[in-house]
């Protein structure tokens, strides 16, 4: 099919995914007031939002194999960039959810409002993604954010998850406040909020500066809130620990990919031209992250905690992609982030399973002998954990290698150095727990955790299926690889189409 | 025979390097399938298999120039440039048979010793294998980081969950100390790789890339760093003594046997021939030498006062590896085979010791030296395989420590003859060590009761010691069949050292005066 927008219906097709996401997020909905919760019904409102990302997924390849553009849009990219982005979300969610489906039971949570909270936001992730304008990319930010702050305080009967959501919600909207003011100000520069007229002003050289440094600077602060990066990661700890953990994994995976990709588009491709003023601030950012995240990850005694310091860790590998900003970064980044999503989340499955009803079971001791009682959580984990930690023959490892390719052609050796060392640190804390599994033998409370940690049948399907892909794409790479090098081609090449469909 | 073995069909020489590498890995599926009393028998028949595969090479192995042989590559990861490649030359044919060798006998010397979680021993075993011969074979960067970094997962868990009391503090320093320095190699071969502009990570275009000797320099310290810390090089041996001593008995002769021979691997494999202009550079030299020289002394002296047999033997292995480093970097043929030769002898003899005294521990279930003496009367075979792998490990005059030790001193003494005069008296140390430890072990007085019913080797063990034995007798006695295999290899490096000897400094009245940097970068 090809897209012309002479006719709104064109744009809706552009935006097919979202749309298919968004009305299903309102049947689930509901779904959730029409049939009361109870026996197995919630979960089957959860496999309903699972189908719903399947359609939207399809929808999403759709666009990505039979679509072509008579032109650009301004609003919207419909670039492989994109695409594959909102693969990365549709996993992201799907995974969380499946997770989800034994713990919303468990704890008695309101499935429909629940599952459509997550699809809501995975909308607004996907708007993030798609967005050729700052103010797109606003109404995405909010549009997830809104989720995401209901869904941490979701667990009403916590107080935990009711002072994390209250917390991220009062942060988030002063980090958001931080973007919009930089998102002004960078209006007041370039005369736009369009990322391709904001990048022909620069290179026309007719941007205000006094305007323009401030509001790059306020916009990195934006997004260094929503990525975690360190010094804007204070949220993070207490937000990943309080919060249910399925919607931690949620979080720290797709939550950090969607302001990843919207941060990526915006310097990479809107301020380009200012590269020389950016850059300084993403390498500092980037190296204090990856220092802060891994050496105060070492200290964490709480697994849930030391994933959510991993977390802001990873955040710092990804900075340096951003820092280098060549075509083999930026690949590099989709594909960190497909992996990093997979791990993280499976991750997290474990340990929703070892947590129990009480989800107070996440201290490393609980993990004591795990790895004897429970072989096949134990196997399961080490491989997550291997892969986190970048250890070849894991995705995880091809992965992190891609970043460091990236930074080596940008010729940025001593931040590699940097990435390479804190790797090292983060081999501990990973190992720790792998210790903990297999070299500990537990004490009695351990045991008690371990026979009641009996994985229902769709966490263990997450589990086999995130153990199996992380294997094979440590060993064969290269099909996703090469997909995500693909992706790349049309994130700046289609914005320049851009700017003839917006200059008369 | 060497017909008869090129004619199996359909070529042994296609397929033998990838039935060495993945066998094990089919092996480990078997043991997983298996049931937990059945899982050493399975591991040691499908490693026993491996070494009879590996047999030969032996008459199949031509060192021709000097080159791969048997080579064949793979595209594996295109976009990168990566390919799954394979190659066999006169240095790593031997690194091979050790591997495809130590592996059984190690399995088969844990029948014993390893009483619980067989099952997941035995495939952590396989899986080192597996890594360890794809350390040697691979001539591809990638893969053979990919299996550098590989074979440290299995021995983080030999170590950690069957070894000692304070396994988990020893296993965790192991994995620290080599990650630190093989992160730090993989940003040096991505310097090389971008530098070499082909777009490849093939040993060939490795050896094409065109580096300043500031360069060379900084890449020659993230090399030596990593590849160090593995041999290990005096002072960076810390984490040994700690692994050897936690680790079972199978763990330690692995460690011991392979796992330190990839570091000097790495050094002739790739330190000498990526960087032959760093390598010859005076100071560099001079570093290396010292700290060969230190480690072979000091780890003598520290070996001479430990009550732990086990950690004294672990100790010598310090003071071996010394032997190699002064023999690589003296950069004669002589030197270079030496070091080769150490390297194989270390292998069969340490190994050797650490069995004997993972016998000793599975009857006494102590490692004090104090705690023996007078076992020779009343285990004699024992005691004579006890006394010559000591007399092969301290390098006597008719066994393998012998041949390896005296072409790696005379080889030095070519180039740095203070140094090799220096590094001699560490065989006299090497004795002052190990004998006094094989006197209160095996000869003085049957003082405690607990030591007349220590049992002699049983068929078991004379099985795994006898191929030990018999190879240190043979290479001690008869060397030239194998120096034969390797000359041709060496000289490949030296050659290549040569070459850049002679565009470095010909012409140049001082060999210093051409280089840019100042040498304070390169040890850290």
């Amino acid at each position: 099919m090809l897209l012309d927008y002479t006719s709104s219906f064109h744009y809706v097709m552009a935006l097919l995914p979202e749309v298919v996401l968004s009305c299903w997020g309102m049947v689930i909905l509901i779904m959730g007031v029409v049939r009361k919760d109870g026996g197995g019904r919630g979960q089957e409102t959860g496999w309903m939002a699972v189908a719903g990302l399947a359609l939207a997924a399809v929808a999403n390849g759709w666009l990505y194999s039979g679509v072509a553009e008579d032109g650009a849009s301004a609003m919207i990219a419909v670039d492989r960039f994109r695409l594959f982005a909102n693969w990365i979300f549709i996993l992201a969610a799907a995974l969380s959810i499946v997770i989800s489906l034994a713990y919303v039971t468990r704890q008695k949570l309101q499935a429909g409002e629940y599952y459509s909270l997550i699809l809501f936001a995975t909308v607004g992730m996907m708007v993030m993604a798609s967005a050729r304008d700052l103010m797109v990319i606003f109404l995405g930010l909010e549009l997830m954010s809104i989720g995401v702050y209901a869904l941490v305080g979701f667990n009403r009967r916590d107080r935990r998850s009711a002072e994390a959501g209250l917390k991220y919600f009062l942060l988030g909207a002063f980090a958001t406040g931080f973007l919009l003011f930089g998102i002004a100000l960078i209006y007041g520069a370039a005369g736009s909020t369009n990322i391709q007229m904001i990048a022909s002003a620069i290179g026309a050289g007719t941007t205000a500066n006094q305007l323009l440094v401030p509001g790059v600077a306020l916009l990195a602060i934006g997004f260094g809130f929503k990525v975690a990066a360190v010094p804007f990661h204070m949220w993070t700890p207490d937000v990943y620990e309080g919060a249910p953990t399925p919607v931690t994994a949620f979080m720290a995976a797709a939550v950090k990919a969607a302001a990843f990709v919207a941060f990526l588009r915006v310097f990479v491709v809107g301020l380009e031209g200012v590269y020389e003023q950016w850059w300084p601030i993403l390498y500092w950012l980037a190296a204090i992250t990856m220092v802060v995240g891994n050496v105060v990850a070492l200290a964490q005694s709480n697994v849930k905690r030391m994933l959510a310091y991993s977390s802001i860790a990873h955040g710092g590998y990804l900075l340096v992609a951003l820092v280098a900003g060549n075509d083999t970064a930026v690949a590099s980044l989709l594909f960190y982030l497909l992996v990093y999503t997979i791990m993280t989340i499976a991750a997290f499955a474990v340990v929703v399973t070892v947590g129990g009803q009480s989800e107070g079971n996440s201290r490393i001791e609980d993990y004591g002998g795990l790895g004897w009682r429970r072989p096949v959580l134990g196997v399961f984990m080490t491989v997550f954990l291997l892969s986190l930690a970048g250890f070849p023959g894991t995705a995880g490892f091809i992965a992190k290698y891609q970043l460091l390719l990236g930074a080596a052609e940008a010729r940025l050796w001593w931040l590699s150095v940097v990435l390479v060392l804190t790797t090292v640190v983060s081999y501990w804390y990973y190992l720790r727990v792998a210790w903990y599994m297999w070299m500990k033998e537990g004490d009695d409370t351990a045991a008690a955790i371990a026979s009641s940690a009996d994985p229902p049948f769709a966490t263990h399907a997450v589990l086999v299926l995130s153990a199996g892909l992380i294997i094979l794409g440590g060993i064969f790479p290269e099909t996703v690889l090469d997909l995500a090098y693909g992706s790349v081609e049309g994130l700046r090449l289609l914005v320049a189409g851009a700017s003839q469909a917006l200059v008369p | 025979m060497t017909d008869f073995i090129a004619s199996i069909p359909p070529l042994y020489e296609d397929w033998v390097l990838h039935a060495l590498l993945w066998l094990p890995v089919a092996g480990l599926f078997h043991v997983m399938a298996a049931a937990q009393d059945r899982a050493k028998h399975i591991a040691f028949s499908w490693s026993g298999t491996v070494f009879v595969l590996s047999l030969g090479l032996w008459w199949s192995f031509d060192p021709g120039g000097g080159g791969f042989a048997m080579q064949s590559s793979t595209p594996w990861i295109e976009s990168w440039g990566v390919s799954y490649a394979l190659g066999l030359d006169g240095i790593s044919v031997f690194m091979v048979m050790l591997t495809t060798l130590t592996t059984p006998i190690a399995i088969l010397g844990s029948f014993e010793y390893i009483k619980t979680r067989r099952k997941a021993f035995y495939a952590l075993m396989l899986l080192l294998q597996t890594g360890v011969v794809g350390v040697f074979l691979a001539t591809d960067i990638f893969l053979f980081y990919v299996f550098f970094e590989l074979t440290l997962i299995p021995m983080y868990f030999i170590v950690g969950i069957w070894g000692g009391e304070r396994r988990i503090y020893a296993a965790v320093k192991f994995f620290l100390y080599t990650a630190v320095g093989s992160l730090l190699m993989l940003v040096a071969i991505l310097y090389i790789y971008f530098s070499s502009g082909s777009g490849s990570f093939s040993y060939e275009a490795f050896l094409g890339a065109d580096l300043t000797m500031r360069e060379q320099l900084w890449l020659f310290a993230a090399f030596a760093l990593a590849f160090g810390i593995k041999v290990p090089i005096f002072p960076l041996h810390t984490w040994l003594p700690d692994a050897h001593v936690e680790a079972p008995t199978p763990g330690s002769v692995i460690l011991a046997s392979l796992l330190l021979k990839m570091g000097t691997y790495g050094f002739l494999r790739f330190l000498l021939p990526f960087f032959p202009g760093a390598a010859q550079h005076p100071t560099v030299v001079a570093v290396m030498l010292a700290l060969g020289v230190a480690g072979i002394i000091y780890a003598a002296w520290v070996a001479a006062v430990q009550p732990d047999a086990k950690k004294l033997v672990a100790y010598t292995s310090v003071a071996h590896m010394g032997f190699v480093v002064i023999g690589v970097f003296a950069m004669t043929v002589n030197g270079l085979q030496g070091g080769l030769v150490v390297m194989i002898s270390h292998g069969i003899s340490t190994g050797a010791l650490f069995l004997l005294l993972g016998m000793m521990y599975e009857r006494r279930h102590t490692r004090r030296i104090e705690d023996f003496g007078g076992i020779g009367r009343v285990a004699p075979f024992f005691a004579t395989a006890f006394v010559i792998t000591a007399l092969a490990s301290i390098g006597l005059p008719g066994t393998s420590g012998f041949i390896g030790e005296f072409l790696a001193l005379i080889g030095t003494f070519e180039t740095h003859a203070v140094t090799a005069i220096i590094a001699a008296t560490g065989v006299i140390f090497a004795a002052y060590y190990m004998l006094p430890m094989v006197q209160r072990v095996l000869f003085n007085k049957l003082e405690k009761p607990e030591n007349r019913t220590f049992a002699d080797l049983s068929r078991r063990e004379c099985v795994v010691l006898g191929p030990l034995v018999a190879l240190m007798i043979w290479i001690g006695v008869h060397p030239a069949p194998f120096l034969r295999r390797m000359e041709p290899s060496v000289q490949v490096v030296l050659e290549r050292v040569e070459e850049a000897r002679t565009a470095l400094f010909d012409g140049a009245p001082d060999p210093g005066a051409g280089l840019a940097l100042s040498p304070a970068g390169e040890e850290e």
